[in-house]
């Protein structure tokens, strides 16, 4: 193993002192631009990353949805969210996608949640990284993520998420989904030029009458390395439950922002209250039921359901 | 959305951070340090590269494969993975979500490895060798040929054909595959011969053709960016070509061109679409009558390139007439036109009479004008559900592509070409598209969205029941000798001054038959012309084989790279066909249907084996990934691609597979002689290894060589015997070149081979891309680019600019499509094959149903015919007599069935992809939120849809996005189907919407009518549990 990072560092999880890198001074922040009105929801960007990835998920079922699988995975790392509108005015249908993932947000509250040194690592150009060799399962960063992106893996317990394909970036090409995606509607590049992309996409979408277009960049969680154009931008919850302000939870917030003294604090306490805890409720594997609510109605849909077929 | 702290969260944390705190104290901070990151090792940093094409769609994707090692000797390489190749002018690098995951099918599990056979009554498939399996086939093959060829027909004519094994191709094998296959079949005398086109485009081939002079996609995959208007009905190309559509998207944000879709289900197209308008399954010729009526009312046609470029003054027959929904010569009982009445009036001097002013009575203007006369949109809102306002908003914004500076195009696939009215369906845009004077330009024309990467090239060639290589027929049974057949192609110009390419037919013709039989042809034999099967029928179609074999007339069945179990209609029906055949052979990369029949898979497949007396063989072949070779694209590029990786097991290249039956045969026939020899025994082979023909020299064959020293026609220079030829029009008739499909000659040149060129510079940004690759007809990459100039000669507008005169030549950014040193005003108009030179409004009698498309219920239909009501379905639609009776009411099957592919999948083929059978797992089908209100079905609950031929059970995707379509004031629901769950793969098991769909079909090309048939549905049960196959 190198004694130096594949790419400059930035932030490295549950580490104080990174290593000054010079080259990160220079290093120039790159994005993902998704462009919702070129979109039309084919699944490429879901096939490539896969594909390059070397991941391949379970075989489901079908749920009443062109969506499939049914939620985001330790193998699918993107997923295209379907959702269907009616105008309430003109009773037009209108057909909304969106390539779900990881933002690869700037203030990533994955990475200021994990206790793990070195299981999630922010380079300098943007990419927040999972390295699954350093992490310890806690589900941290499931908990820290204000898009509910991280997913557990059901063997190894171990966190994974998109990459946006590190290894295809450190040697100069874009991700995997950016390549393929048929109709255009993933770039990709320096933030500062997918920004400038997403004003002259707002302007076009204007001149067609979507007045609401903009670019999704939320500021509370410092703006992100995933970004979308939206042409109904102040209803992004429209496209998947997108959030219309995400922020880094409180707890994570006050809990690394102060980790001197008040981690010193909580510290104590909380070795009392896990004694008690532990010796009244026992040992928890299972994380809280908010973040597993999809990942456990998936088991009960490959636990329960009998195949019609009778394969697996 | 932020994370609610829960206790358990907040214990969970403050335990991690304790112990995160105790390893810093405890001083493992220089080893935090020594863990540095690093990213996964680039997993393709040294792998070798090859450049191949998709093998799925007619999109034709370029592929950069990746194959382990780097290309020593002692590395097997083996496909690791597969991305776009960036330097493709149509793909640039992009996938969609099938081509993305083409390594999960290179090596799928069920990938055919062996060849396997099953004896008749077995329930178990044995292993054999190739040597085995092969001398059995040939023998087979010999034992009903022999059995059963027809020299002579009742009246003493020579047909020489053979009608007891049917043949189908595979279009998306290489056009070099596809030439070798229609050599060893023909040369058996075969007649019950198709590939996919059938089912699918050969419709296009018959209403451009007639209107246009080319059955084929106008322009290229990129041109569409330079389109005002996109108009796409009768298609979903967002879901069956995404690589293509790319150019749509790109036209919108480029161009702030529009996108209007016309579609009876809200698609992934409309999705992205500007404009949205509901039409009912198969009244899409009402919708575009009315269109039509709508612009010559109004008068926004382009007027002046209507007189000069269309037939619209052209003066027809006295006796010609339209009444009560039928046209002069109706015959009842034969289902059949005598079509003598529509014609031209021919004048004095021997050419069509035409009246400049398009005020005659008896023009084709003002007889277009009253046949489109009763669509109004009234009337077109009552047929097609589509709403009045909607629909005239539609005709405004295509009226604006009147304007010479403006262009719509037509993107259409099988929304149009599955019907009773399949061919007329584009007729209907011919009209309107001529009307607009959008033919020629770029950002116009029409085009025909074709399915299976190479079925263009398979219909080139030649590989249907009727067709020749270039798009001539086969003859008939009254084609006695070669002039009588070469009669009927005789080209007579009906204008002064109109010559074209198929003024050379006969050199074409004769330099086929010295391809196909070499020394055998001479002039003392009419060059073998008695080698050549006669047709006795229009075609022996898959449904007319079906229907035969149904009777027990056909013996055995060659299915290479044809699902048919699968993709033919009637599915009940076809499952019993296949069990009436002696033998069946499937060649294929993969384990499909058609091949297990026989198999029991429950209620997906209710076989038994015991009883069913077929034999069947299985012959593993390669991939696209293990083969070299061309495919033609939708646009009409050859395209040339390697092998990444070697044939895997025993899998064989098809070209070997059918050298190998060949040869058996040819053996058999020599050493035991038998029904007429001579085509087999005679069957040019000079190929380097007889059992192995090399793509490179069966592509030089298909461009054509001179055989003696010739003189090039137009320049004079003399062409050494043995070279390749430039050009068709280097094609001589008098026995001295060979050429095994003129419309592909120059493919393969003195210069080498240019179909593997790849070079993507793009003069002026014009989307042509003039040196990549090779296109038909030579090289011109936009057809009837002449007309993209106004009479004399100057672009119609800056904008559209493409082919021009310069004063001395005809130049441009494309080739041109016209004489390049014929200065304008003098010589033929720029619709060079046809013989008037002009685009036909009317099509004369060039289609069996009609010189005007005319509006006609489906066979099955929830409504009467609202302009004749007497008529049902199309008159001259041919239909069995058992698959009439199977045709149900709409009062026991109120809703329109129709069939649709789904973007994630590609026929029956990727459910036996790893990742593409996770993307889209299980069979649904899509209805509206009201008629699952009516019905109490639920989203995601089982249903049953049922038709008067069989049932099916799926998953219900309850949508916003299909509505019931409100027909002559009363709602008429629609029930979309997908086509892609067998009982193979990794999928869950499913039925093929074909258990339901009717046998009829396209009156002029019998291509079944999948899109619009009636079903019932109801809430279910799932299907039983099965043990594993």
């Amino acid at each position: 193993m190198p004694d130096y990072p594949s790419l400059a560092i930035l932030r490295r999880s549950a580490s104080d002192h990174i290593p000054p890198d010079a080259r990160a001074t220079h290093e120039p922040a790159l994005a993902k631009l998704i462009d919702i009105s070129k979109c039309v929801g084919c699944k490429a960007c879901q096939s490539a990353c896969e594909e390059w990835n070397n991941l391949r998920g379970p075989i489901g079922i079908n749920t009443g949805t062109l969506q499939n699988t049914p939620d985001l995975g330790p193998e699918t790392w993107t997923l295209m969210t379907f959702d269907e509108y009616e105008d309430p005015k003109t009773g037009d249908p209108e057909w909304l996608f969106r390539k779900d993932g990881c933002m690869h947000c700037a203030d990533p509250g994955c990475l200021k949640a994990c206790p793990s040194p070195g299981a999630i690592v922010q380079y300098a150009n943007g990419i927040v990284d999972f390295n699954e060799a350093n992490c310890i399962g806690c589900g941290y960063c499931i908990k820290g993520c204000p898009f509910n992106i991280p997913r557990y893996g059901k063997e190894d317990r171990k966190a994974y998420k998109c990459t946006m394909c590190s290894d295809r970036v450190a040697v100069g090409l874009e991700p995997a989904c950016v390549k393929t995606c048929p109709t255009g509607a993933i770039n990709f590049g320096t933030k500062t030029a997918m920004v400038a992309h997403a004003g002259e996409r707002v302007e076009e979408l204007k001149w067609r009458g979507f007045d609401h277009a903009a670019l999704y960049d939320p500021p509370g969680v410092g703006g992100t390395h995933v970004m979308y154009v939206l042409p109904h931008a102040d209803q992004p919850e429209r496209y998947g439950g997108l959030p219309a302000d995400p922020r880094i939870s409180p707890f994570v917030r006050v809990w690394k922002g102060t980790a001197k003294i008040a981690g010193l604090a909580v510290m104590g306490l909380a070795i009392v209250a896990s004694f008690f805890h532990y010796i009244t409720v026992g040992p928890d594997e299972v994380p809280a039921a908010a973040e597993d609510e999809a990942v456990a109605l998936k088991h009960e849909v490959e636990d329960e359901t009998p195949l019609p077929d009778g394969r697996s | 959305m932020n994370v609610p702290i829960t206790r358990r969260g907040m214990l969970k944390g403050a335990a991690a951070t304790v112990a995160v705190s105790t390893l810093s104290a405890l001083g493992f901070g220089a080893l935090q340090d020594a863990v540095a990151e690093v990213v996964r090792p680039f997993k393709i940093a040294r792998a070798k590269e090859t450049r191949s094409n998709c093998p799925y769609c007619s999109v034709s994707c370029g592929l950069l494969m990746y194959s382990e090692g780097d290309g020593a000797k002692n590395a097997r390489p083996s496909l690791i993975h597969v991305e776009g190749d960036p330097d493709h002018p149509v793909n640039r690098g992009t996938l969609c979500p099938k081509g993305a995951a083409l390594l999960d099918f290179v090596h799928s599990d069920s990938r055919t490895k062996y060849p396997l056979y099953r004896a008749p009554g077995s329930n178990a498939w044995e292993r054999k060798s190739w040597d085995w399996t092969l001398d059995r086939i040939a023998r087979l093959l010999k034992g009903d040929r022999d059995r059963h060829f027809i020299a002579k027909n009742a009246q003493g004519q020579t047909v020489n054909r053979w009608l007891t094994t049917g043949f189908l191709a595979a279009s998306a094998s290489t056009n070099e595959t596809g030439y070798i296959t229609n050599k060893v079949v023909r040369s058996m005398g075969a007649v019950v011969f198709d590939n996919q086109a059938r089912i699918c485009h050969a419709p296009s081939v018959a209403s451009l053709g007639p209107s246009f002079g080319h059955g084929a996609m106008t322009n290229t995959w990129m041109d569409i960016k330079n389109a005002n208007l996109i108009l796409v009905m009768g298609g979903n190309p967002a879901e069956a070509h995404p690589c293509g559509f790319k150019w749509v998207v790109e036209a919108k944000a480029d161009n702030r061109a529009r996108l209007v879709v016309v579609d009876p289900r809200f698609s992934r197209t409309a999705s992205v679409a500007d404009f949205y308008c509901p039409i009912r399954p198969g009244t899409d010729i009402a919708f575009l009558n009315g269109v039509t009526r709508h612009l010559l009312e109004t008068g926004r046609i382009q007027h002046e390139y209507v007189s000069a470029y269309s037939n619209a003054g052209y003066l027809v027959r006295e006796g010609f007439d339209f009444h009560e929904g039928l046209f002069t010569g109706y015959d009842a009982a034969g289902r059949e036109y005598d079509t003598s009445t529509w014609e031209y009036e021919i004048g004095p001097d021997g050419y069509a009479v035409v009246d400049a002013t398009l005020q005659h009575p008896r023009c084709v203007m003002q007889l277009l004008r009253t046949h489109v006369a009763p669509y109004t949109p009234e009337m077109v809102e009552r047929i097609c559900g589509s709403p009045r306002d909607k629909f005239l908003k539609i005709c405004d914004m295509i009226a604006e592509t009147s304007a010479t500076d403006k262009v719509m195009t037509s993107l259409y696939a099988l929304g149009w070409t599955q019907h009773s009215s399949g061919s007329q369906n584009i007729r209907g845009m011919c009209v309107i598209q001529a009307l607009l004077g959008n033919m020629g330009l770029p950002g116009g024309g029409i085009n025909a969205l074709r399915g299976h990467s190479n079925i263009q090239g398979l219909t080139d060639l030649g590989l249907l029941s009727e067709l020749l290589p270039g798009y001539r027929d086969l003859p008939m049974d009254g084609d006695t000798d070669l002039a009588t057949y070469l009669s009927r192609y005789q080209y007579k110009p009906l204008r002064p001054g109109q010559a074209g390419p198929m003024q050379r037919y006969r050199n074409y013709f004769i330099s086929l038959l010295k391809a196909t039989c070499g020394g055998a042809a001479t002039a003392a034999n009419d060059f073998a012309y008695d080698y050549l099967p006669k047709r006795d029928l229009p075609a022996y179609d898959i449904m007319m084989a079906m229907e035969l074999a149904s009777q027990g007339k056909i013996t055995g069945y060659i299915a290479q790279g044809f699902n048919a179990l699968m993709s033919f209609p009637d599915q009940t029906k076809m499952r019993d066909v296949l069990g009436k055949l002696k033998f069946l052979i499937v060649m294929n990369p993969l384990q499909i249907e058609t091949a297990r029949f026989w198999e029991n898979h429950g209620v997906y497949n209710d076989a038994d084996p015991a009883s069913i007396q077929t034999e069947v063989f299985e012959l593993p072949t390669t991939c696209f990934a293990e083969d070299e070779g061309s495919l033609t694209d939708s646009c009409r590029w050859l395209q040339w691609h390697w092998p990444a990786q070697k044939p895997p097991a025993e899998t064989r290249r098809d070209i070997d597979i059918m050298a190998g039956i060949f040869l058996r045969l040819r053996d058999l026939y020599r050493k035991e002689g038998g029904a007429f020899p001579d085509p087999i025994l005679n069957l040019s082979w000079g190929y380097d290894d007889a059992a192995s023909p090399r793509p490179e020299e069966i592509a030089r064959e298909i461009n054509g060589q001179a055989l003696r020293d010739i003189r090039d026609a137009e320049t004079g220079a003399v062409i050494r015997a043995g070279r390749q030829l430039d050009g068709f029009t280097q094609l001589k008739d008098d026995g001295s070149t060979s050429c095994g499909c003129w419309l592909y000659s120059g493919c393969f040149t003195e210069k080498g081979n240019m179909m593997a060129r790849r070079d993507a510079t793009d003069p002026n940004d014009r989307g042509i891309a003039p040196h990549w690759a090779w296109a038909w007809p030579a090289n011109r990459r936009i057809l009837y680019n002449r007309a993209s100039a106004d009479p004399p000669g100057n672009p119609w507008s800056e904008a559209n600019k493409l082919v021009w005169w310069n004063g001395r030549i005809w130049t441009g950014y494309d080739a041109p499509d016209y004489p390049l040193t014929v200065p304008p005003g003098t010589g033929p108009g720029p619709f060079i094959m046809n013989e008037e030179g002009i685009a036909r409004l009317f099509v004369r009698t060039l289609m069996r149903d009609g010189p005007f498309p005319v509006h006609y219920e489906p066979f099955e239909t929830p409504r009467t015919n609202l302009l004749s009501p007497d008529i049902r379905g199309n008159p001259v639609a041919r239909i069995f007599k058992d698959d009439l009776a199977a045709l149900g009411t709409s009062a026991a099957f109120p809703c329109v069935a129709t069939s649709y592919r789904t973007t994630e999948h590609f026929n029956s083929w990727t459910i036996h992809s790893h990742i593409n059978a996770i993307l889209q797992p299980e069979q649904y089908v899509e209805i509206g939120e009201q008629l699952a209100r009516e019905k109490g079905i639920a989203n995601g609950g089982w249903v049953r849809v049922w038709s008067k031929r069989g049932e099916l059970k799926a998953k219900a995707v309850v949508t916003k996005r299909v509505r019931p379509l409100i027909c002559d004031g009363t709602p008429v629901h629609v029930v979309g189907l997908l086509i892609h769950w067998g009982f193979t793969g990794l999928t869950r098991k499913g039925w093929s919407p074909n258990a339901l769909t009717p046998v009829v079909g396209d009156a002029d090309t019998q291509t079944p009518a999948y899109k619009a048939w009636l079903v019932n549905i109801e809430p279910t049960t799932p299907p039983p549990a099965m043990e594993t196959a």
